[in-house]
C-alpha cells in the first residue's frame, strides 16, 4: 500500500481561507469586469452568420484569402487558422447577406488561390436561431442550479447548499472570465463543457460534503473549522486521483481531439481545475461562514441512530 | 457470512455485461459502403435490374462485396468509399431518372446478430458528413391562410341560409361581415357561432367580428406544421436519400438531415421551393387596359403570364394545390410541355361542380411561390415574397374531373420541376432556412479518429495508473471502466433513437475519466478501514457501505445536470447529454454492483491477513 499524498495528520486548509477566498473574490471581480468590458467571443452558434471551412495542401496566410475573399464583393469577413497552417476558416457576419450565392463566391475565392482547395464544412446560423440559443443556455445554467440548490437543501442542509452553489456560480463565472479574457471562441460545445463542468464540480463538492457531515455526527468535539480540515483531508487522495484521472483523458481530449473540440476541452480543463479549488475554498468555507454547526448535521430521527450502527457489526 | 454474494448477484453482472457486449458487438464489423436503389412511380425494381447492375458495375472493375434485393430496394456494397462514389455514377447513369440511387452506409453486422437486434451505433452527421438544415415555418401566412378559406366557407354558409350580408373580408384582425339590418346580423351571429364553437364573435355597429381563439390558433399551427413535416418528407424521398431525419423542432421549426448529402443547392431548392397552383376562372369581357391603368373591376384581380401580359381573373378559387395527389410531367399530341394532374375525391367533386356550366369559358392555372428574402418582419418571423403567375389559360373543352392536365410551359425541364413539386405536395405555410450547416465526409471521418486517438490515450493512462496505484484492486477497477464503456456502447447502440456524434464521444471520454471516481471512493474507504485496524472482511463491507451514498449523492446531482442539458440543448449539447447520462448509469452500476461482486468472488469469506490495495 502506498500512497501519493500522506496525510496523517490533519492539514489545517482553512488556515489561509481568508486570504484565499480574498483572492476567489477578486479572481470573480477581475472575471465580471472582463465580462463587462470585453465581453464573450460569441461563436456562430449564437452570432448567426456563414462559416466555411477551407483546407488547402499548402499552408495559407489568413491575409491571402481574405483579399480573394474581398475581390469577390463580400465585406466584413473574418479569416482564421482553425487547428493548422492548412485549414482556414471564413467567417461572415449576419449582416453581410446569405445563401448559396455568397456561398459561391467564397468558394471561388478559396479555389483562386489553390484550384484544389477543400470545403470541408458549411455552416449557417440566422441571426434569430442564434439569440434563442443564448437564451436557452442561459437558462439551462440557471435551471440547473436552482435545481441543485434543491437537491442538496434537500439531502444535506440549507447552509451547505448554498455553499455549494457558491461554488458552482464561482466556477462558471472564473471559466466564462477566462473565455471572455483571452477572447476565446464561446460557442454551443462550450456551453456543453460549462454544464459538464457543473456537474463535475459539485461531484468534488459533495464528496466533501458528504464527508463532513458524516464528521460532524462521529466526532464529539472539534470546532466546526476542525471537522471541514479533517474531512477535506480524509478526502485529499480520492480528489488528486479523480482529478488526476479526469485530467488525462481531458488533456488528451485537448490535444488529440481535433479543432472542433478544442474549445470544449479548453472550458473543461479550466472548469476542474476551478472546480477541484472552490469545493474547499468557496464551498466549504461559505457554509461555515454561513454559521454551520454540528447541530444543523445531527440526524433528526433518532431512530436513524440504530439503523447506522447495525451496519457496523459484521 | 461477510461479503458473499448470493450467485444470483454475480451472474445478474455477468449476464447484464454480456448483454451489453453483445449488442456493442455490431459495431466492431462496422459499416460498409453501399448504394441503395429505390424505384420512382413509373418503375420498378426487379431481380433482372440487380443482375443487370451487377454485370454494368462489374464490368468496370468495381468490386461488389454483396448484392441484395429486399422490400422493392436494392442495396450494393462496396469495399471502400471510392468504389462507391464510383459506381454511383455508373448505376445512375445505367438506370436514368425513373430510379432513386441514394449513396449509404450498410450496417455489416452478421445475420445472426441483426436477427436478435443488433446494430451498430447511429453516427450524427459531424461524424459521417451530410447536410443538417433547421427550416422556420412562416406561421403568419398559415393563419392568414385559414382565415381566407373561413371567408369562403362563411360566404357559402350565409348563402345557403339565406342570410343577406353587404360584405365580408378578413381583416388586420379577423374576419369582418358588415351587415345592412341588425335582425339579420343576429340571425348571422347565432347561426355561425353554433356552427364554429371555437371561433369568438363580437358585433359592433352593424358589423360582426369573428376572431379565432388561443385553442384554435394553436391548433391551425399545429396542424400546419404537421403538413408541412409530411410534405418535407415527402420532398427528401424524392431526393433519394437513405436514412434522412425530418423532426419537429419547438413549435415552429423542422429539423431535416440529409447524411452523404454534398449538392446543398439541389437539396435546397427541392426542399425550400414553395410552389402551390390555383385554378381560376378569367373574367369575361373586362376591360385590360383600364385594369392595368388601376381599376380592376369588383371580384376580379389582376395577374401577369410568364410573358410580362396581364390577365384578368376571378378573385375566387376554384381550387387549391391541396387538393393535388399526382402530377406528371409529358407532352402533350402537339409536343408540348404538360403535366397531367390528379386530384382526389373533394377536389374531384368541385371541379366538376365548376366546370359543369363553364364549357367553353376560359379558366387559368396560376403558380404561386413564396421565397424568402431573408429579411424579417417585426416580430422576428421571417418575411416572403409571394410570386404568383398564371402559367396556362386554357378554353374548358369538357366537364373536367378528377384528372385532367395542363399545357403551356416553356419548357420539359419546368414541366418536370412543377410536376415534382406539386407531387410532392404543397406547403401549407412557406418556410425558410434558418440554419444549415454541410459537414464533408473526410471531417466526419477525421472527427471519429480524433475522438478514438483521445479515448485511447485517456484509457491507457488512466488504466495503467490504476494499476499501479491499488494494485490488484485496481485491476478490478480497469475492468469495470471496460465495461463501463462496453456497456455505454451496447446501450447506445440498442436505444433507437440515439446517435452518436462528435460531443457524444467527448461525453464517452469524459465519464473514462469520471468513472473511476466510484471505485476511487470505494478504495480509499477501504484503506482508511484497514489503517483504521479493521479486519479485512470487515474494511471491505465498510468501505462499499461508506462510500455508496457518497457515491449516490455525487451522481444524482451529475444526473440533474445532465437531465436540464437533455431537456433545453438541442443539436450537440444533447448528444453529449446522452452519452453523460447513460454513462453515469453505467458507471454506478460497474463500480458499486459490478466490481463488488469480482472483489466478493476472490476475496469474500476468506480469512485474509493482508490486502493488495
Amino acid at each position: 500500500m502506498f500512497e501519493l499524498l500522506k496525510l496523517n495528520k490533519t492539514v489545517d486548509f482553512l488556515k489561509h481561507a481568508r486570504v484565499i477566498s480574498m483572492i476567489s473574490l477578486l479572481l470573480m471581480a477581475a472575471s465580471v469586469a472582463s465580462l463587462a468590458t470585453r465581453g464573450i467571443n460569441w461563436g456562430l452558434d449564437f452570432t448567426g452568420g456563414t462559416v466555411v471551412e477551407i483546407v488547402y495542401s499548402e499552408a495559407k496566410d489568413t491575409s491571402e484569402l481574405r483579399k480573394a475573399v474581398e475581390a469577390q464583393g463580400v465585406e466584413g469577413v473574418i479569416v482564421q487558422h482553425f487547428g493548422a497552417a492548412t485549414d482556414l476558416i471564413v467567417r461572415v457576419p449576419p449582416k453581410a447577406g446569405k445563401g448559396n450565392e455568397m456561398v459561391s463566391r467564397i468558394e471561388s475565392a478559396a479555389r483562386s488561390l489553390e484550384s484544389d482547395a477543400v470545403i470541408k464544412r458549411v455552416e449557417f446560423v440566422g441571426p434569430q436561431v442564434g439569440k434563442e440559443l443564448a437564451e436557452q443556455g442561459g437558462l439551462a445554467v440557471l435551471t440547473a442550479i436552482i435545481c441543485i440548490l434543491a437537491y442538496v437543501a434537500f439531502r444535506f442542509e440549507w447552509r451547505l447548499a448554498l455553499g455549494a452553489v457558491a461554488a458552482l456560480v464561482h466556477d462558471v463565472i472564473v471559466t466564462l472570465g477566462v473565455f471572455s479574457f483571452f477572447f476565446l471562441e464561446f460557442d454551443l460545445t462550450v456551453l456543453a463543457a460549462v454544464l459538464a463542468v457543473v456537474g463535475y464540480s459539485l461531484n468534488d463538492t459533495i464528496v466533501v460534503f458528504d464527508r463532513v457531515r458524516e464528521n460532524f455526527r462521529k466526532m464529539r468535539k472539534g470546532t466546526p473549522e476542525h471537522v471541514v480540515n479533517t474531512s477535506v483531508t480524509q478526502t485529499m487522495s480520492r480528489t488528486i486521483i479523480t482529478t488526476g484521472t479526469t485530467l488525462f483523458v481531458v488533456i488528451a481530449l485537448f490535444v488529440q481531439g481535433g479543432s472542433m473540440i478544442h474549445g470544449f476541452a479548453t472550458a473543461l480543463l479550466l472548469g476542474i481545475g476551478f472546480g477541484t479549488f472552490s469545493s474547499i475554498y468557496v464551498a466549504s468555507y461559505a457554509s461555515i461562514k454561513l454559521g454551520l454547526t454540528r447541530e444543523h448535521m445531527m440526524p433528526v430521527v433518532v431512530e436513524k441512530e440504530g439503523a447506522d450502527q447495525e451496519s457496523l457489526l459484521p | 457470512m461477510l461479503n458473499k454474494y448470493p450467485l444470483w448477484k454475480s451472474l445478474m453482472v455477468v449476464f447484464i455485461i454480456a448483454i451489453g457486449a453483445l449488442y456493442a458487438l455490431p459495431n466492431v464489423f462496422g459499416e460498409d459502403p453501399a448504394l441503395q436503389i429505390s424505384a420512382g412511380r413509373n418503375a420498378e425494381v426487379t431481380p433482372s435490374t440487380l443482375t443487370r447492375l451487377q454485370s454494368a458495375v462489374e464490368s468496370q472493375g468495381l468490386t461488389i462485396k454483396r448484392a441484395e434485393l429486399e422490400n422493392g430496394q436494392i442495396l450494393i456494397r462496396f469495399n471502400s468509399g471510392d468504389d462507391q462514389l464510383k459506381a454511383k455514377d455508373l448505376v445512375s447513369k445505367e438506370l436514368g431518372d425513373d430510379y432513386f440511387v441514394a449513396l449509404n452506409l450498410a450496417p455489416a453486422t452478421p445475420d445472426w446478430l441483426a436477427a436478435i437486434g443488433g446494430s451498430p451505433m447511429k453516427l450524427g452527421l459531424d461524424l459521417r458528413g451530410g447536410v443538417h438544415f433547421l427550416m422556420e415555418v412562416d406561421m403568419s401566412e398559415a393563419v392568414r391562410k385559414q382565415e381566407t378559406q373561413l371567408v369562403t366557407d362563411f360566404r357559402a354558409d350565409l348563402r345557403g341560409e339565406q342570410l343577406r350580408y353587404a360584405g365580408i373580408r378578413a381583416g388586420a384582425k379577423g374576419i369582418e361581415i358588415r351587415f345592412r339590418d341588425e335582425e339579420t346580423l343576429v340571425k348571422a351571429e347565432d347561426f355561425l357561432k353554433l356552427r364554429n364553437p371555437n371561433l369568438l364573435f363580437d358585433d359592433k355597429d352593424l358589423t360582426l367580428h369573428v376572431t379565432m381563439g388561443d385553442a384554435y390558433l394553436a391548433e391551425v399551427q399545429k396542424y400546419a406544421l404537421q403538413q408541412n413535416i409530411t410534405i418535407l418528407r415527402n420532398r427528401v424521398n424524392e431526393l433519394g436519400v437513405a436514412e434522412p431525419v425530418v423532426q419537429q423542432q419547438g413549435s415552429n421549426r423542422i429539423v431535416v438531415e440529409l447524411p452523404g448529402v454534398q449538392d446543398t443547392a439541389r437539396a435546397k431548392e427541392i426542399l425550400g421551393a414553395t410552389a402551390t397552383l390555383e385554378f381560376r376562372m378569367v373574367t369575361e369581357g373586362a376591360d385590360l387596359g383600364a385594369a392595368v391603368r388601376g381599376r380592376v373591376p369588383p371580384g376580379s384581380q389582376l395577374f401577369e403570364d410568364s410573358n410580362g401580359r396581364p390577365v384578368l381573373l376571378d378573385k375566387r378559387v376554384i381550387l387549391t394545390g391541396d387538393h393535388i395527389t399526382g402530377a406528371q410531367s409529358g407532352f402533350s399530341e402537339t409536343s408540348q410541355p404538360q403535366v397531367s394532374i390528379n386530384l382526389d375525391a373533394t377536389g374531384g367533386n368541385k371541379m366538376a361542380d365548376w366546370t359543369r356550366d363553364k364549357i367553353g369559358k376560359a379558366m387559368a392555372t396560376v403558380f404561386i411561390e413564396y421565397k424568402s428574402t431573408g429579411e424579417r418582419n417585426p416580430d422576428g418571423s421571417p418575411k416572403f415574397d409571394k410570386h404568383e403567375e398564371v402559367i396556362n389559360t386554357a378554353t374548358i373543352q369538357a366537364r373536367l374531373g378528377r384528372s385532367f392536365r395542363i399545357t403551356g410551359l416553356d419548357t420539359p425541364q419546368e414541366a418536370q420541376k412543377l410536376a415534382l413539386l406539386l407531387r410532392a405536395g404543397a406547403l401549407i405555410a412557406p418556410i425558410t432556412i434558418v440554419q444549415e450547416s454541410t459537414i464533408g465526409p473526410s471531417m466526419g471521418q477525421e472527427n471519429i479518429d480524433n475522438g478514438m486517438a483521445a479515448m485511447l490515450s485517456g484509457l491507457v493512462a488512466t488504466i495503467l495508473f490504476m494499476a499501479v496505484y491499488y494494485r490488484k484492486f485496481g485491476f478490478i477497477a480497469v475492468g469495470a471502466l471496460v465495461a463501463n464503456i462496453v456497456l455505454m456502447v451496447g446501450i447506445m447502440s440498442m436505444i433507437p433513437g440515439a446517435t452518436l456524434t462528435m460531443p457524444g464521444i467527448a461525453g464517452i471520454v469524459l465519464t473514462v475519466g469520471m468513472a473511476v471516481d466510484g471505485n476511487v471512493l470505494i478504495f480509499e474507504r477501504i484503506r482508511e478501514e484497514l489503517k483504521a485496524g479493521r479486519s479485512v472482511q470487515q474494511a471491505i463491507h465498510e468501505g462499499y457501505a461508506n462510500a455508496f451514498s457518497t457515491i449516490a449523492d455525487a451522481n444524482i446531482t451529475t444526473l440533474l445536470t445532465a437531465l436540464i442539458l437533455f431537456a433545453v440543448g438541442t443539436g450537440p449539447v444533447k448528444g453529449f447529454a446522452v452519452t453523460l447520462m447513460i454513462g453515469i448509469a453505467t458507471s454506478m452500476f460497474t463500480a458499486i454492483v459490478g466490481t463488488r461482486a469480482v472483489v466478493n468472488g476472490l476475496w469474500g469469506g476468506k480469512r485474509l491477513k493482508k490486502l493488495s490495495i
